[in-house]
């Protein structure tokens, strides 16, 4: 009995020991020695940012899938290229719209295989569109439109539309990817959206190599079609992509060196910038980051006071976006453009109409909005009453946990407090949240989902889209009905990008949008993107001569470039 | 002595049968509905879409049927083995899910408890005698089992992962790795565990270390130890009756803090991103995802229970009084 205490203690300091010892490798792994790894360090990707949970399933079918199921397995027929706003060529050799755009024509590349050596053919692709007559497939109402899908040959399919949405369709071409037929066709149509499809076979430039709960590894497939079709070559030969846990996790991954591409939003990035941690971003100055999407404070306009657009007017009048930009994310952001389109889109913002009718932070202004609206202090609290004359109070809701957007809900709120507004921020739970979004149950909050995409006809879909419904899942969740502005939009969708009615479109909607102003821009969420040099290098930045692909391994990011960055990354000059 | 044990397994019938109950009930009362919250995470953004598929999931949940009716099932189920899909984690079942992280909560779990109440009341009756032990290791005690779990972990993280870099920040095994029988991957996977495991330790160890030595300290001044140092027993004698004693209300106090001690886990978890539950409860809470949850609460329920169930045990074997009530005083 008395002998064991020692025993146990020794034991324990042996363990300790032990443990220390060994840490010459796994610790000091900053180098590019491979330390008994089987992922040689200078040949492998670390990467995190855009999985929050175990990879779980691999069906590209479905959203969920893990991080670069869709782009490193699964490709589709184009890819977007937002630097120069148009379609690039990709599984597809070319795509082309018969003179009177009913009907488009795919021309796949010769020699595209399968990871199992079988060809892709246009079967393949008239399978995957078919799929989208099965409800449950996310894509399913793609057949309100499209009249019908042909394989003449192996390498052409023909589309033919009932009512040819060229934008819309465009932005198919390049978010859905296309899935083997010889695979998927055993499957139930239960099973089309349920399997988990272990193993993925897909036409891209990696394979499946392994997942735990807190990694997804892909390995680098041998004769990827793009290397003779396009000459391109991805460079790392594995992917590890670290599952989310917390900031301070990512942030003690990327400055040790163990993690190579951080998509993670972390604040106070900037102080990193500046300190000697080797970090780097796409721009070195303020915003650092790309702009991915613009976050938008949403009115509820089924609601009064919120359904009177000189209210809505003197809110936007009242907001000061710069406080947010530079007190809440410090300089990580860029405040939005009036009209709320994304920096790749400045060539359609219209500045003759973004003078005129745009908003500027005025507190002076807002007042004077609402005093001439008939929104007065009758009571002498300060703050201004409805036009019956009963107190207005609103809440402004916030998901709780989401820092940065807690924050930045106390800067509006504290603007249209200034102006007179009674206007408070809550943070409830993100599932209430999302509860009271859908519901339209709710008087302000805050929404972000404008992602970029290839046509600013997605981002007038999510403001305007008709009609309002009792559940508004994706879009227009400030239920503003709208006709003339929705039939423009409609007409967008309609309206290839070359024709002059593009643009004109483009202008008539932002001026509906800035006089109307049923949801406010604010400023633009970035693209978080840090990475560090120690083993890649050639990272996508606003010098000139590096790449300029999306520096992201966010789900759908690949299909907007990100895919291209793999194939531009060098080594780091081996020691 | 049968009857003592066919009391406490009945007691464990219930209190298991009304903790699964609690389980079922309390995501529901949760605001929100998890199917919505899936289809707004996978942001459908087809109008027409979202009935059907809505009545689709909600049938493959069993979410379409009263609420009855779904407790009946959830125990129909639960018998069988079943949990459940999980919704945020669609399609992976629940068992699955939660197969793949209980051993790296067990494995913190299991060492840091065992390990952090044997030291802790073996240095906690050596403080009970020696002056410079007791300046030392009560402050030091004091300080550590009033330190919040997630605040010692990010302090430990800090220090010895990222500033002198001699432990990995995060993951369950290095990240070049994949799991083999080999030495290279146990070793890394120790060198993993040993940060997480550590912070659990430590917390735990303060506890029980001020708890044996205040309980030595009692014991010492009890009747029984006075009788015995005036019968000129030696001291050492006198201290192994008085350990013996003190030794029960820490072992109920094992059971007690079994609770506390598997949420300290679960926080740890989370700040070294550690594969085990914690952070699957976590993203359970925040994805409605009722099955996970309720899985994860029933592994978490069970083993309390069995670990209570063995305290119970040991208690019998360690305390002769209980053995004698047991039989019904034969004296």
């Amino acid at each position: 009995m008395r002998t064991r205490p020692r025993y146990i203690a020794a034991l324990f300091t042996a363990v300790l020991l032990a443990t220390t010892a060994c840490e010459g490798g796994d610790g000091g792994s900053s180098g590019n020695s491979s330390n008994g790894g089987q992922y040689p360090r200078n040949e492998t990707l670390y990467t995190s940012g855009s999985a929050w949970g175990p990879p779980t399933t691999w069906n590209p079918i479905v959203p969920g899938y893990a991080t670069g199921t869709v782009g490193l397995i699964y490709e589709p027929l184009f890819i977007f290229n937002p630097e120069k706003l148009e379609l690039e060529p990709w599984l597809a050799e070319k795509g082309e719209w018969s003179a009177d755009n009913k009907t488009y024509t795919v021309t796949l590349r010769d020699g595209v295989k399968w990871s199992d050596d079988k060809p892709l053919t246009a079967d393949d692709v008239k399978y995957t569109v078919e799929l989208g007559k099965i409800k449950a497939v996310p894509y399913s109402n793609l057949w309100n439109w499209l009249a019908s899908v042909e394989a003449p040959d192996a390498r052409t399919v023909k589309f033919t539309f009932s009512d040819p949405r060229v934008q819309e369709w465009e932005n198919w071409l390049y978010e859905n990817p296309i899935v083997p037929k010889h695979i998927w066709e055993s499957r139930s149509e239960a099973d089309i959206t349920t399997h988990k499809n272990e193993k993925p076979i897909g036409s891209g430039p990696y394979v499946y190599q392994a997942h735990a709960q807190d990694r997804m590894v892909w390995k680098k497939k041998e004769g990827w079609w793009a290397e003779k079709a396009l000459s391109l070559k991805v460079a790392p030969t594995y992917i590890v992509d670290i599952v989310n846990s917390s900031n301070e996790v990512a942030l003690g991954l990327l400055t040790s060196g163990r993690l190579d591409l951080s998509n993670n939003f972390l604040p106070g990035v900037a102080n990193l910038l500046k300190g000697d941690f080797k970090v780097k971003t796409y721009y070195a100055e303020p915003p650092y980051m790309l702009s991915a999407n613009t976050a938008m404070l949403i009115p509820n306009t089924t609601k009064a006071p919120m359904n009177d657009v000189a209210f809505r007017k003197a809110l936007a009048q009242s907001i000061e976006v710069k406080k947010i930009v530079e007190g809440v994310y410090g300089n990580i952001v860029k405040a939005s453009n009036p009209t709320g389109l994304l920096p790749v889109y400045d060539q359609y913002v219209d500045q003759a109409t973004v003078s005129s009718s745009g908003f500027t932070f005025d507190t002076a202004k807002a007042k004077a909005t609402l005093a001439s609206a008939g929104y007065r202090d009758t009571n002498g609290d300060g703050k201004v009453e409805d036009k019956s004359g009963k107190p207005i109070s609103l809440k402004l809701i916030v998901p709780s946990g989401w820092t940065d957007w807690m924050e930045a809900a106390r800067v509006i709120a504290e603007g249209a407090q200034a102006a007179g507004l009674n206007i408070v921020a809550e943070f409830p739970d993100a599932a209430a949240l999302d509860d009271a979004r859908t519901a339209g149950k709710f008087d302000l909050l805050l929404n972000n989902w404008t992602g970029v995409s290839n046509t600013p006809w997605t981002y007038y879909n999510y403001v305007f889209q008709m009609p309002v419904q009792a559940q508004q899942f994706s879009a227009n969740f400030s239920r503003y009905q709208n006709q003339a502005a929705w039939e423009l939009v409609q007409k967008l969708a309609r309206t290839p990008s070359d024709d002059p009615a593009y643009k004109t479109t483009i202008t008539e909607l932002q001026k509906i949008q800035l006089a109307e102003l049923p949801a406010i821009p604010l400023w633009y969420n970035g693209m978080w993107a840090q990475y560090t040099e120690s083993t890649w290098t050639n990272w996508p930045s606003e010098a000139s001569g590096a790449p300029k692909d999306f520096p992201s391994t966010w789900n759908n990011m690949w299909e907007l470039g990100s895919i291209k960055m793999l194939t531009q990354l060098k080594p780091a000059s081996s020691k | 002595m049968r009857r003592y044990f066919a009391r406490k397994v009945a007691i464990y019938l219930l209190t298991f049968f009304v903790a699964v109950t609690l389980n079922w009930l309390i995501p529901r009362f949760m605001p929100g509905d998890p199917v919505l919250r899936m289809l707004t995470r996978t942001s459908v953004s087809n109008p027409d879409a979202i009935a059907p598929m809505r009545e689709y999931y909600n049938n493959v949940f069993g979410l379409d049927v009263p609420l009855w009716r779904q407790y009946l099932n959830y125990w129909a189920e639960l018998l069988q083995g079943n949990m459940g899909i999980s919704v945020w984690l669609f399609p992976a079942p629940v068992t699955e899910v939660i197969l793949d992280a209980v051993p790296y909560t067990l494995a913190l779990l299991i060492p840091s408890i065992l390990l952090s109440w044997y030291a802790g009341n073996k240095v906690g009756a050596l403080a009970a005698r020696r002056r410079w032990l007791d300046n030392t290791v009560l402050p030091l005690g004091y300080a550590l089992t009033a330190t919040p779990y997630m605040w010692i972990a990010i302090v430990l993280a800090w220090s010895l992962a990222i500033i002198a870099g001699i432990f990995p920040v995060a993951g369950g095994y290095s990240f070049d790795l994949q799991p083999s029988w080999s030495l290279v991957f146990f070793n890394s996977l120790l060198q993993h565990w040993f940060l997480p495991f550590l912070s659990l330790f430590l917390v735990a160890f303060g506890g029980w270390a001020i708890g044996m030595r205040n309980m030595i300290i009692y014991e010492l001044e009890a009747d029984y130890a006075n009788y015995l140092e005036a019968l000129g027993a030696p001291r050492r004698l006198i201290r192994r009756y008085a350990f013996r004693n003190a030794l029960l209300p820490q072992l109920t106090g094992l059971a007690l803090q079994l609770g506390v001690l598997v949420a300290g886990a679960l926080v740890t978890e989370i700040v070294f991103g550690y594969p085990g539950l914690g952070r699957l409860i976590l993203m359970a809470i925040q994805n409605q995802d009722f099955f996970l949850l309720q899985g994860a609460f029933l592994f978490i329920v069970i083993g309390v229970l069995i670990a209570n169930f063995v305290i119970d045990i040991i208690y019998v074997l360690v305390d002769p009084r209980t053995r004698t009530g047991m039989t019904g005083g034969a004296a």
